[in-house]
Formats: structure tokens, sequence, C-alpha cells
């Protein structure tokens, strides 16, 4: 256990110096200059804000300076906001971020798990076919035409909830149901895979022959070992919902980091889009790890390589 | 036993049947090809055949849509400017939105066809340069459609040379291979096409090369699993014996082997491009004017939502059964071509 952790450890910090790098480069690809007034300088002014910033370094030098800096939590500085640092819009932006994301995250499973579990107990009844109808929705209809149509629909024509910005709790109803569509579908539709397969091994049909009741054998023996496998679904769900928070958080206009981000690449405000992007890049990475640990750990017919026997 | 004399059960019937060796190997049905196998069981999943002929039907609007109404995508029309669909045959069909009608905020019904004494009728509206939005809606499709075509093609060459190569010559080609992919796959997809489009300008050709880049890793690991499954079979050992090259053996014998999960993969591929494009045009990278797809059609009409619906619900329609039928299709595929469901 002890090795593969160090092992997995070891290619995440690979994978985001990579990332790291890879921003860097890139970043050195894209025309023009990081000044915004660079027209309007002088030559020797050039060179001072140059000289400031070290752009006056040969590559390497920059480059390391550039890994040095991200290491110790600095991500340079704001072209679009007056020169704040990139960190600091970061922590103001990243609260409703979070929230947003939580709520769809434990919204989204809980409910497509309910729903994998009903479809899996009623199979070939229509309340299987809905919950299939449900994931298919969910999976194939992109989530800023879901998101838009949410709040066109309930927001603009009905007026139940308000349709846009972030000032409480019924302000995050219409994001939170826009972005838990795909975990609801995704979940739903492992969770009743599962949820079949349990229901058919041995141990269920001794269950049964004990006299527990349906729901008993449901909840208390099936659900526990259907569950497991599921976690492995924590990962790509993770992604879902950065790349849904991007477009939700623009439809609903919430002040969070997904909406920052889009700004910034309207403007072309570089140190922000790498900021953000190895922010994501590392919640990404970390997601995976924590949920491949998760798993080794809760299910014991799981032995990784280099584990105890 | 009086039973013993049943008139039920006559003597004759319990005669020991003729036996013909040569019947016993006799094949009752004709024999199926792998495609004809396929079909059959495609056939019975009536939600993948619906949805093959909607794609099918939506596909045959989208190439001759541009030429049916007699407008074009680019001519801009201050005086025709976000213009209501209107359609003259449906146009007293009430419950559908074609009798060239808005309303606004407070309820009141507005008439700009008639205010501005327009003849002409506009299928699906017109946007705010008055251009036609029927004739841009199926030419969107058709650029969205060939990003993701284009897209998925690519990545299944990568995909499936990178695969079978890593899979086939196995040891240390197979691992490095492999901690490559792994690494690749622990990069978000969101960052790298980002990224890559940033410094690429938005175009056709960018948003294909980085939907092409990052997602062949998924093929390329399937591909290998498969591999590592055939390779090891006696007809490739005797391929083998009998001299064949490794590039024979990977796409004479190999490949015809994987077609069904290769088929599998890309049709679940293609979905994910029409997504991934239309996800780039919302947020601001998508194609530049005047070129139109379905996700900048998407993303002019949010902007307009409140004062013009339609020219972002008949997108959002469209896109939405792109994505449904594509993935009911894929998924009614995956489940014929699964060996797991071979009865």
């Amino acid at each position: 256990m002890g090795k593969y952790v160090l092992q997995r450890i070891f290619y995440m910090a690979l994978t985001l110096f990579i990332v790291i790098s890879l921003t860097f480069f890139l970043m050195q690809l894209i025309p023009g200059s990081p000044f915004s007034t660079a027209a309007k300088l002088s030559d020797s002014q050039l060179a001072i804000m140059n000289a400031k910033y070290g752009l006056d370094q040969p590559l390497p030098v920059q480059y390391a300076m550039y890994m040095g800096n991200v290491l110790q939590g600095d991500l340079g500085v704001s072209f679009q906001f007056s020169n704040t640092p990139v960190t600091e819009l970061i922590a103001g932006r990243i609260g409703p971020s979070l929230s947003l994301g939580l709520q769809a995250m434990i919204f989204g499973t809980i409910f497509g798990i309910l729903l994998g579990i009903i479809a899996a107990l009623r199979q070939n009844t229509w309340l299987d076919y809905g919950s299939t109808f449900v994931a298919v929705l969910g999976k194939s209809i992109p989530s800023f035409v879901f998101a838009a149509m949410l709040q066109y629909i309930i927001g603009v024509q009905l007026g139940w909830l308000p349709v846009a910005f972030w000032r409480g709790f019924e302000y995050s109803i219409l994001p939170t149901i826009a972005l838990s569509i795909f975990p609801i579908s995704i979940a739903a539709r492992f969770m009743r895979t599962e949820m079949i397969d349990v229901l058919g091994s041995d141990y269920i049909t001794l269950a049964k022959a004990k006299g527990a009741s349906g729901y008993e054998i449901a909840f208390k023996h099936a659900m526990r070992n259907a569950l497991i496998p599921v976690v492995t679904v924590l990962g790509p769900l993770t992604v879902s919902l950065i790349t849904g928070s991007l477009v939700v958080e623009r439809v609903f206009a919430i002040p969070g980091l997904g909406e920052q981000f889009v700004t910034s690449i309207n403007v072309l405000d570089y140190s922000v889009i790498m900021g953000t992007t190895i922010l994501f890049a590392s919640l990404f990475i970390f997601t995976v790890f924590v949920v491949d640990i998760l798993y080794s750990i809760i299910d014991p017919r799981i032995r990784l390589s280099g584990g105890n026997n | 036993m009086a039973n013993h004399s049943d008139k039920r059960f006559p003597k004759a019937m319990f005669e020991p049947a003729q036996v013909d060796e040569a019947l016993a190997e006799k094949i009752e049905k004709p024999s199926l090809n792998f495609w004809q196998d396929a079909f059959l069981r495609v056939r019975k999943n009536k939600a993948a055949i619906i949805s093959f002929i909607i794609l099918m039907l939506l596909v045959i609007v989208t190439f001759v849509g541009p030429y049916i109404n007699g407008y074009d995508s680019e001519t801009q029309n201050a005086a025709h400017s976000n213009l209501p669909p209107r359609i003259d045959a449906l146009a007293d069909v009430s419950w559908l939105p074609f009798e060239g009608t808005w309303e606004d905020r407070n309820g009141n019904t507005l008439y700009p066809y008639e205010e501005r004494g327009i003849e002409e009728s506009y299928w699906f509206g017109t946007d705010k340069f008055g251009r036609d939005l029927f004739t841009r809606l199926w030419e969107g499709v058709q650029i969205s459609l060939l990003i993701a075509v284009l897209a998925t093609a690519i990545d299944m060459i990568i995909g499936v040379s990178y695969g079978a190569i890593s899979g086939y010559f196995g040891g240390r080609v197979d691992n490095i291979m492999q901690r490559i992919i792994e690494i690749l796959t622990g990069i978000p997809n969101l960052v790298i096409v980002i990224l890559l489009i940033l410094v690429l300008e938005p175009g056709i050709l960018s948003i294909t090369l980085a939907l092409a880049i990052t997602g062949w890793t998924t093929m390329a690991r399937v591909v290998r699993g498969q591999v590592l499954k055939l390779k090891n079979q006696e007809f490739a050992l005797a391929s083998k014996t009998l001299g064949a090259t490794d590039f024979r053996i990977i796409f004479k014998h190999l490949m015809p082997n994987m077609v069904g999960v290769i088929i599998i993969n890309t049709m679940f591929t293609i979905p994910n491009a029409i997504f991934f494009e239309a996800f780039l045009s919302f947020i601001g990278l998508g194609l530049q004017p005047p070129d139109a797809s379905l996700g900048t059609l998407i993303e002019d009409g949010f902007k307009v939502m409140l004062l013009y619906p339609s020219q972002l619900i008949i997108p959002s329609i469209v896109i939405s059964i792109l994505m449904i039928t594509f993935n009911l299709m894929a998924d009614g595929l995956r489940d014929a071509f699964d060996p797991k469901m071979r009865d």
C-alpha cells in the first residue's frame, strides 16, 4: 500500500510539473506584450518594465523563476484588474464556485444513486425506463443548453426562482440543478448496473431465503456493495463539475472562478488564465489520486500492486 | 399395472429414433458474418433504430436545408433584423410558434412583419444583422458535424496505431507508452484544449486539432487491451509462423477482430466532439464571425434570450436532438457488438 501511494504521489507531482511547464511554454508562444500600454511606452520605459518582471532574462531563467513562484503560490499579477495578484483574485472568487460545486456534487450523486437503485429494483418497468430516460437526457444535453433553458422557463417564464446572481440559497437552486444533471445521469446509470449485478449474487438470495424484507435487502445488503465501484466515477464527475461551472456560472452570472475564467479568456488576461488552469488541473489530479486511494481502502477485494496480501 | 397399457401412449411412441450421423452436424440457420450478426442484435433495440432514422433525417436536412428557402447565410439586411420565425403554412396552428410574433416583457404581442411591411417569411426568423437563421442553422450544423467527424477520424488513427503498437510489442515499449498515457490522462482535457486554442487562434482547424489531440487516449487504451487479448491467439501465432510481418499481423489479422470496439468508441467520441465545439464557442473560444456553428448560434441566441427566445431555443433543440440520437445509437451499438452480450 505504502509503495503504491508513493508511486501515485510521484506521478501526481510529475503531471503537475508538466501542466505548469506546458502553461508556461504555451504562454511564451502567444504573440504580443503582456503590458496593455506597450504601444505608448518608450524603449527605456519598456526596458524598465521588462526588468521589473524579469522578462529581460533568458528563457530558462524565466522558466525557473516562474516555476519557483508557482510553487510558492505566486501566480503572477492580473493585467485586467490593474495588477491585482492572481492568487488574491482566485481567493476572492473561489467561495461561490466551491459551494455551488459541492451542492451539485452532493445533490447529483445522492439523487442519481437513488434513481439508479429504484431503476434496478423495478427493472423493466416504467420507473426503470423513466430513470434511463433521465440519464440519457442528462448525459446528452449540454449543461449550458440545459442551464439556459432552466433559466428561461423556470426563471423568466414561470418566475418561480431568481433568474440570476448570487445572493442566497434560493439563487443557488437553479444553477445547482443545471450543474448536477450530468452527475445524476452518470451516477444513476452506474448504480443501476452495479445494483443489478449485486442483486444477482448468492448472498442476496440467502438474505431473501432468510426472509429479509425487500427494503432491507436493497438498502442494507445490496446498496453497500454496489456503492463501492460508484466511487470511481467521482474523478470524472469533478471534471464535469469544473467544465460545467465555466458555463453555468456564466449563464447565471455567478461571481465564481468559472465566470472569471471565461471573462479572462475573452479579454486575454493570460496570467489569470494560466493561474486558473493550474488550479483546475491540480484539483483534478488531486481528486483522482484521492479517489484511487479511497477505492483501494474501502474495497478489501482490491489490493493494488505492492499491497499487503 | 393397468397404466402400462394406457391408450394415450401407444408402444410405437417409445421406439428408438433413427440417428443419422451425417445430420448431427447439420447447420439449421444460414451462418452469419460479423456484420449480419451485429445488425440482428441492433435491430432489436428500438431506441437505437429510431435514433438512427432521426439522425439520418437530420443529416439530410442539414445538407439540403441551406438551399431550399432561397436565402443565403451571409447577406445582411438591416431592415429585416431580429424577425420572429414565420412559416405561412403553420401560422394558424396556435400551439406552434410560427405565427411571426414576439411577446415583449409586459406580455403584449408584437407584429414585426406587419409593422415593417415585410412580405416574405423567414422560417426560423433572422438575427440582429437580418441574416436568415434557417440557412445559418443548417450551415452551422454542417460545420459542427465536420469538426466532430474530422476530430474523431484523427483521433481514431492516432489512438488505434498507438494502442496497437503499445499492446503488440509489449515489454518496455508498452511500459513507456502506457506511462505517457497515464500522465496525459492526468491533465484535464479542458486545460489542453483551451491553451491550444489560445495559441493557435480559434478556427475550424485549431478546434479540430485540439479535440483530436486530447481525445485519442481512450481509444488507445481500448485498442491496447484488445491487442493484448488477441495477439497470443492461435490465428496470430499461425500467421507469425508463416512469416507475416508485425505490421501485417496487426492490420490484417488483429484489426478486423477489433472493428466492433473501435466503432463503439468512435460513436461515443462524435457526440463528445460536438459538445466540446459548442462548449468552446459558448465560452468565447469558438469560430469567428461570419462563420457559424451550433455553438456560436446558441451563444448569440443566449445573449438575446429575453427579447428573442427563438434564437436560443431552435439551435438548442437541434443540438439536443443530435446529442441524444448519437448517444442512444452508440448505446445500441455497444450492446450489439459487446461480446459479453453474445448468446
